[in-house]
């Protein structure tokens, strides 16, 4: 096989160069600079700054209210993850043994995804409403008195509520892909071996669906972390007040409402130090102990 | 042929004339937080404006809530493209006017246009919120509204009580009343606003050291105090017993119960009149915030919230010019009232006052005189409001420990005691920010 390769170097830069400025420009430009305001406390209009050093990170960790809103996106990054991955996979389980009307059962299943998180967020403030919303109204059925914006667990609820329903059709679609795309030939081995639907589920298809799952596991953390901010500020209507809220609308909330470049610039290069251990986490466990077929 | 050179001919001149019209024409833009009904008033206004004379053109801009319009100003003056007026709201003034040269003092702005200015013509309890420490005026307030007491007719008649004038009474007599009659007595919608800042205004308590914050140098919050700490320990015993409801700390989740008659006495502002006389399911009127009479035997005036204008710098002095004239439009008698009357904002002169009470618009609606006449009270040395930076924070802070207080998160005394301390890290950070 004849191997093409370039004699100068120009042209090769040349041909990167459009990508190489958008990553600039676009990724590592933003990042230095947040690096850079994280170590000041500077006026907004840009007239005063003082340099800190690492006293806007001292001031994150020393806070309670910080560790709060860790731990509270810790718990709401778990129960989403959780509850959306595992509600889709049962759906997606029944759904690859639909005979009839696939189709339409399937398109049911998958239409919610078209909805934004912002929009979600609205329909979950219209079905929780205070008062009058219907599962407000539902669960005073059983003596219970929900209130979003007043109770912060009942707004956390909420929020993980609307944030799962959200996330349920992506999951769906990647698990029956992945079923649909386990080989019958392995499924109807397995099925002269054990009679058992549960014990062939756990035994056969669960590993043969790891890759899949490890896949959308990465995607939902970074869902629940990152892309549920539109509804968050939907659900809290702008004013978090006492409700719970999670480290990205903590970086909103004090850089954007509040004006403080550094404090929410330290708090997004915390950020920024996860997502790359979240990033190098995943393709270790992906070198290492997936194994695609 | 001919047909064809004149059409061309004819639309030369036109061009010329349109675009002649269009240099002689200085073109300025104005971004403000005011949407739905307020925006269509602030749309009117610039019509007005535009319409009065042929020399300046004013191009209002919707940018969203007040924080988002001051990051929007602030984003737009570090790219160069700031507008020449925006609107900035209270929490927001210090960071505004902390970051000197940011904007022209419209004080400066109207002298050096020519333009007579004098801040006795303005109400006592609108003009030093938006001054600086020695009493000149920074902002032009525009949209100044105060914390008033809306009550519902038919439940205070229904329970046979008149509305409190202090809180003493509310607790003892009204509240229990109204209960009776089958109403949740009482609701407000902002409690940094009206429990706190203007509680302290109220009672002429000091909020802040440094003169509430207005002097030069470093500023604590002295709002862990006793008075303000029974209060909020009577507002959880009322929440308690029934007398009082909070729906969280969104603004108009705490409005619709009152508009819907469910809720008896509303804490509102002044400025939500022209809403609520559209909105309102029943019969409503207003009178002043009650009192603590086991604080203070002389209750003061309450300052001003809202928002006010400021004129940003960098712009050429035919758009300045442009600015200061508008800001005179603005501040005419007539231009007042009709704003006062559209949107139910107090007038911010004394002479614009005086032009609606002479229209009589006071005895067609004595609830819109009422705001007016609570800025009008007498004056203390705590009453003509603060000065605290990341006061936008510190709000978010006392909105967060009052929830947690009234759904028994937190006691009253932790819940004062974090606020402080958060309040002053931040007030200590700000100070940093200006260095």
């Amino acid at each position: 096989m004849k191997r093409a390769s370039f004699n100068q170097l120009g042209l090769p830069v040349w041909l990167l160069l459009p990508q190489l400025v958008i990553i600039g420009v676009f990724f590592y430009w933003p990042a230095a600079f947040a690096l850079r305001s994280s170590f000041y406390l500077e006026d907004p209009f840009g007239f005063g700054s003082t340099f800190v050093g690492l006293d806007n990170y001292n001031g994150l960790l020393a806070s309670a209210q910080y560790v709060k809103v860790a731990v509270f996106t810790l718990g709401f990054t778990f129960l989403v993850t959780f509850f959306s991955l595992s509600i889709a996979l049962v759906l997606a389980v029944k759904a690859d043994k639909v005979i009839r009307g696939t189709r339409t059962y399937r398109t049911l299943l998958m239409w919610v995804y078209a909805v934004a998180p912002p929009v979600a967020g609205f329909l979950g403030v219209m079905v929780f409403y205070q008062g009058n919303g219907p599962m407000t109204e539902f669960l005073a059925w059983f003596g219970y008195e929900f209130r979003l914006g007043v109770n912060y667990y009942d707004t956390a609820a909420a929020m993980v509520a609307v944030a799962t329903w959200n996330h349920i059709p992506v999951n769906f679609i990647f698990f029956l892909s992945g079923l649909q795309s386990i080989p019958q030939s392995v499924k109807e081995a397995a099925m002269i071996d054990n009679r058992s639907g549960t014990g062939r589920f756990w035994d056969i298809t669960f590993p043969l669906l790891a890759p899949t799952a490890f896949f959308l596991l990465i995607i939902n953390i970074t869902y629940a972390l990152f892309d549920t901010f539109g509804m968050i500020d939907a659900l809290v209507k702008g004013e978090p007040g006492n409700n719970p809220m999670t480290l990205v609308y903590k970086v909103y909330v004090d850089g954007f409402r509040g004006n403080d470049l550094g404090g929410s610039s330290a708090q997004s290069v915390i950020l920024m130090v996860l997502v790359l251990v979240l990033t190098v986490f995943q393709f270790r466990v992906m070198d290492r102990r997936i194994h695609y077929t | 042929m001919l047909k064809k050179n004149l059409v061309a001919a004819a639309t030369l001149v036109m061009g010329l004339s349109v675009s002649s019209a269009a240099l002689a024409e200085t073109q300025i833009t104005w971004w403000h937080a005011m949407g739905g009904a307020l925006g269509e008033a602030v749309n009117a206004l610039a019509e007005d404006f535009n319409a009065s004379q042929s020399d300046y053109k004013i191009t209002p801009v919707f940018k969203g809530t007040y924080e988002e319009t001051l990051t929007a100003g602030i984003a737009a003056f570090r790219a160069g493209e700031q507008p020449n007026v925006m609107q900035v709201f209270d929490a927001g003034a210090a960071t505004v006017i902390g970051a000197k040269g940011a904007t022209i003092p419209v004080q400066d702005l109207l002298a050096e246009n020519g333009i007579d200015f004098n801040i006795e013509d303005y109400i006592p309890g609108v003009r030093y919120f938006y001054a600086d420490a020695e009493g000149k005026m920074i902002g032009m307030p525009f949209n100044s509204s105060t914390p008033i007491m809306y009550y519902n007719i038919e439940a205070l008649e229904k329970a046979g009580v008149t509305p409190p004038k202090t809180w003493e009474e509310f607790e003892s007599v009204t509240a229990p009343a109204l209960k009776a009659a089958g109403y949740i007595p009482l609701a407000q919608s902002h409690l940094p606003w009206i429990f706190t800042e203007n509680f302290f205004s109220r009672h002429n308590l000091p909020f802040a050291t440094n003169e509430n914050g207005y002097g030069d140098g470093e500023t604590k919050i002295l709002v862990n105090s006793p008075e303000i700490k029974s209060h909020f320990t009577a507002l959880k015993k009322w929440k308690d017993e029934g007398l009082f409801e909070w729906y969280g700390a969104g603004w108009n989740d705490n409005q619709k119960p009152f508009e819907e008659g469910k809720v008896a006495i509303w804490l509102g502002s002044s400025g939500s009149f022209g809403g609520l006389q559209k909105t309102a399911t029943m019969p409503f009127s207003a009178d002043l915030l009650p009192y603590w009479e086991a604080v203070t035997k002389e209750p003061t005036q309450t300052f001003i919230g809202g928002a006010a204008l400021f004129a940003m710098s960098g712009k050429s002095p035919e758009e300045n010019k442009a600015t200061a004239e508008f800001f005179r439009f603005l501040a005419s008698p007539e231009v007042q009232v009709k704003w006062h009357k559209d949107t139910g904002y107090v007038p911010i002169t004394n002479a614009s006052y005086e032009l609606a009470t002479s229209q009589g618009y006071y005895t067609e609606k004595p609830a819109a005189e009422v705001g007016v006449l609570q800025l009008l009270l007498p004056a203390g040395d705590n009453t003509k409001g603060y000065r605290m930076g990341f006061y936008v924070q510190i709000r978010d802070v006392m909105n967060r420990e009052y929830g947690r207080i009234l759904t028994g998160e937190a006691s009253v005394d932790d819940a004062f005691a974090t606020i402080e301390k958060e309040a002053n890290e931040l007030l200590a950070r700000f100070s940093k920010t200006q260095g």
